[in-house]
């Protein structure tokens, strides 16, 4: 990677600490950025990056600590302050307005030289001088709502550019992206840092920090627990210093009998929210012992999918068979009574109540059956029990069994909801994400039960995003795009790229004819 | 507000807690103002805890009282024992069919609950007066020439018994309390209630659970009116002249029980059991409230006034509460994802992932 500039740093936070009631989120933090690199923010939900950035961004204040840009003590009060000295920020959900242009939005909250109209033509003709400097392909007059996510990116990253940040903040930007799109990303920011600016690159995506990091700050319980280069670290000691233990990154896969089909998806066609079809022609098998994953950038039809097996969206044509009997007129509890089991992807949303205690989300599936309940009264003794049971069994930290879900971290909820999907011991599992958001420990944790319950003879389809997951968990591994299946690899034959080709819409004899003229290894692992 | 109308304050106030709670014909006064707000407000708190909002209490009253008294009307000799537990079921029923109309409405529809529940309310007013007026007219009434808008006085056999105790008390006032229990148990210890709570709370993770969040939009609008039908069925039965009666105009023979009891069930926290003191709380004033305007000649609007006042108080406590919460859990979590812990709290019966 890029050597750093030498010389006096752009950014320097000295001694940040700042206490929340209960928590001291950041405990004499020391961090600089200087010209020229991309320093990785490292951590998990918790560790205390976000407080960091949000101290930097104004938007809070630091209890203690000193803030020096060019060697300058400063103090940021407010996002404005910010953006005057320089500091920008792209956040994980992109702050743009849909019905406005790529050029409205990037002269939004400028000074404008009218007094009331502004003039728009000087910022469309600067997007476009920008856009051939830096290869950012942006076309100033589309509306956003027009832009794929990538895009859209692009017109974050234009505002920054338009602004003449000298020192930008990324939070986790890849993960709305397909591996080629990062590719690209990863290009534009460093045509960036060649300019001199400064990046703090927030991720904890191990595989994107060591590629694009020129150093690494890692942060745990609020304090720095590591500083390296990519060139002295592996990523398992990176997810060692992120976690405070061992962790295995990779999970043990053994050999499990593969027998008959459980799921068996045919011509299946489902229809979006809009009216259009989000799923066609979609035919997969998965049988028991298997572990089927579905690769595919977020939006490709994944969510429709799992929504049409579950039930919640009714299939415009074609059929899914579930341990021998067609569900695709089934309700939700009817097919739950098949054997079927879900993780969904919004936890929150619909996967948990977090006003519900943990015992009440524990027994939210199986309530309104023996023993759990009798003659429509809950058996309380008996959920005692079966809750306490179940909360030791999938290790779900929780002070009580009637305190709130919402008061558990992500990985807690997440492990809670596979406590009661297990719990009923399904034949079919779908997981969408199962370990999105929650931390190193808990995915570990969780890729381990998948992994037992695969070893125990049940069809697992697996929902992700996260190719390492997918890679590692999938016995054979279906890539979607555009509600289709573009090919279905074989685990051996799996790899970033050709997932990556395949969840571009490259179809798998083009990607077989650009994988003999690439070499190996260029990607972004 | 009293020194602003001119008023010893000190007197006025003295006159509303003498009024409400000075002996024991006071205290009964109060309870018996009290037990139909309750009904009304374990049913709002059943509808509420079902994440729906029922403003159709006067109306779910009106069809409770008119459905009881027909049924009294064709039943008059069935001996008490049987008739009574039969009338006060006919009214749920009455209560539960308006009530689940607008459950259905909400569910298959898609018509707003709010808008609905009033305009069920208008209706069933102005059948109450069509029916007063015409078919049900107390005989008597229209020999005599008078032709005032109320039925017949109803079988004695239908009367709500007075306890003892020397004060007008009635049977109504301990089924409203055994009703408010009855619900709590409803809510908390049966898998029905479970499921209520849960499609309140959540529809989108009830509907992935295997719950109907329809059917059960539309269970918590019949739980709800039948709540409130019991209400009208104690109102008749249990007033004076023991028959159904209207002044013709919107308010009925009600006295606002429908709105007076979501106050009741707001200020009991939504809890069937702590809508028991809160009711009993608004029938005191309630009836102090006639008391103070003999007293310092301000009018019982005031009255009215404090219950807008309370009304306000209690939802912004809510909302304070909710606030500071919330800040305790961003503290505790500032770098979490703060999306997932605002699950949302919309109550569409048809959930659909936004776009």
């Amino acid at each position: 990677m890029g050597p750093t500039t030498a010389g006096s740093p752009l950014l320097e936070l000295e001694g940040i600490t700042k206490r929340f009631p209960g928590v001291v989120a950041n405990d004499r933090v020391d961090f600089d950025v200087r010209p020229g690199e991309v320093h990785t923010l490292l951590g998990e939900n918790g560790a205390g990056k976000s407080t960091l950035m949000k101290i930097l961004y104004g938007l809070y204040h630091a209890d203690e600590g000193e803030i020096r840009l060019r060697g300058e003590p400063v103090t940021i009060d407010s996002p404005s302050d910010a953006i005057e000295q320089g500091i920008g920020m792209i956040h994980q959900h992109f702050m743009l307005v849909p019905t406005l242009t790529v050029a409205e939005n990037v002269a939004l909250g400028l000074p404008s030289g009218r007094r009331l109209l502004q003039d728009l033509s000087p910022v469309q003709q600067r997007i476009r001088e920008l856009s051939e400097i830096y290869g950012l392909q942006v076309d100033p007059d589309a509306y956003i709502w027009q832009l794929a996510v990538g895009e859209r990116q692009r017109v974050e990253i234009m505002k920054a550019i338009y602004r003449d940040v000298s020192l930008l903040i990324l939070d986790e930007p890849t993960s709305v992206l397909t591996p080629a799109e990062v590719d690209d990303l990863f290009v534009t920011l460093r045509q960036m840092t060649d300019g001199g600016r400064g990046l703090v690159f927030i991720s904890h995506k191990l595989h994107e920090v060591m590629s694009l990091s020129d150093r690494i700050t890692v942060l745990r319980g609020g304090r720095v627990t590591g500083r390296t280069v990519p060139s002295e670290t592996s990523r398992e000691q990176l997810a060692h210093m992120m976690v405070g233990r061992e962790v295995r990154l990779a999970p043990n896969r053994s050999e499990a009998d593969v027998a008959d089909a459980r799921l068996t998806i045919s011509a299946l066609e489902v229809l979006g929210d809009r009216g259009t079809p989000a799923v066609t022609d979609f035919d997969l098998e998965v049988r028991s012992g298997e572990v089927v994953g579905i690769a595919g950038v977020s939006g490709n039809g994944q969510r429709e999918l799992a929504e049409a097996l579950a039930g919640l969206r009714p299939a415009a044509s074609g059929t899914v068979v579930m341990n021998g009997v067609e569900t695709t007129a089934k309700t939700p509890k009817e097919i739950r009574r098949l054997g079927v089991s879900y993780i969904p992807e919004e936890r929150m949303r619909d996967g948990a109540i977090g006003e519900f205690s943990v015992a009440e989300n524990l027994i939210l599936t199986s309530h309104d059956l023996p023993p759990t309940s009798r003659r429509g009264f809950l058996n309380f003794k008996q959920i005692e029990t079966g809750c306490s049971d179940l909360v030791r069994r999938f290790t779900v930290k929780t002070p009580s069994l009637e305190t709130p879900t919402a008061n558990l971290s992500g990985g807690n909820i997440q492990k809670l909801i596979i406590a009661r999907e297990l719990s009923g011991e399904p034949e079919v599992l779908i997981a969408s994400q199962p370990t999105r958001g929650v931390d190193i420990g808990a995915a570990e944790y969780i890729h381990t039960v998948l992994m037992d319950q695969r070893a125990g003879g049940i069809a697992i389809l697996l929902i992700s995003e996260d190719l390492d997951e997918v890679i590692g968990l999938s016995d054979r591994i279906a890539v979607m795009f555009e509600g289709r299946v573009m090919g279905i690899l074989d685990q051996e034959e799996a790899t970033v790229q050709r997932l990556g080709l395949l969840m571009a819409g490259v179809s798998d004899g083009e990607a077989e004819e650009r994988a003999g003229r690439q070499p190996a290894g260029s990607g972004p692992v | 507000m009293l020194v602003v109308l001119g008023a010893n304050p000190l007197t006025g106030y003295a006159a509303l807690l003498d009024g409400a709670f000075g002996g024991a014909k006071n205290l009964a006064n109060s309870a018996l103002k009290a037990m139909p707000l309750l009904l009304v407000g374990v049913g709002i708190t059943i509808a509420f805890r079902a994440g729906v909002i029922n403003i159709g209490g006067e109306g779910q009253i009106i069809a409770g009282a008119i459905l009881s008294t027909l049924f009294v009307l064709g039943f008059p000799d069935v001996p008490r024992f049987v008739l009574l537990p039969l009338t006060f079921l006919v009214g749920a029923l009455g209560g539960a069919i308006w009530g689940g109309m607008a459950g259905v409405l909400k569910s298959y529809a898609r018509v707003n609950e709010i808008l609905s529940t009033i305009m069920l309310n208008i209706i069933a007013v102005q059948i109450l007066n069509l029916l007063l007026r015409g078919p049900l007219m107390d005989p008597g009434e229209i020999e005599k020439g008078s032709r005032i808008p109320h039925t017949e006085r109803l079988s004695g056999n239908a009367d709500l018994p007075i306890l003892p105790g020397g004060t007008r008390l009635h049977l109504g006032v301990l089924i409203a309390v055994l009703m408010a229990v009855a619900c709590y148990f409803l809510l908390f210890r049966t898998t029905q209630g479970l499921r209520l709570r849960a499609v309140g709370h959540n529809p989108f993770a009830s509907r992935y659970a295997g719950m109907s969040v329809k059917r059960n939009v539309v269970l918590a609008f019949m739980y709800s009116g039948a709540m409130c039908g019991m209400a009208g069925v104690t109102l008749v039965f249990g007033s004076e002249g023991h028959r159904l009666a209207t002044d013709g105009g919107a308010t009925t023979f009600t006295g606002a029980a429908g709105f007076n009891g979501i106050v009741a069930a707001l200020f009991g926290g939504l809890h069937p059991l702590w809508t028991i003191p809160a009711s009993f709380l608004f029938g005191a004033l309630l009836v102090g409230a006639n008391a103070m305007q003999r007293a310092v000649q301000v009018p019982a609007a005031l009255i009215l006034a404090l219950n807008g006042l309370v009304v306000v108080f209690v939802v912004g406590s809510m909302y304070a509460r909710a606030r500071l919460a919330r800040a305790a859990s961003e503290s505790s979590d500032q770098d979490g994802e703060s999306d997932s812990r605002s699950p949302v709290r919309s109550a569409d019966p048809e959930p659909r992932n936004p776009p």
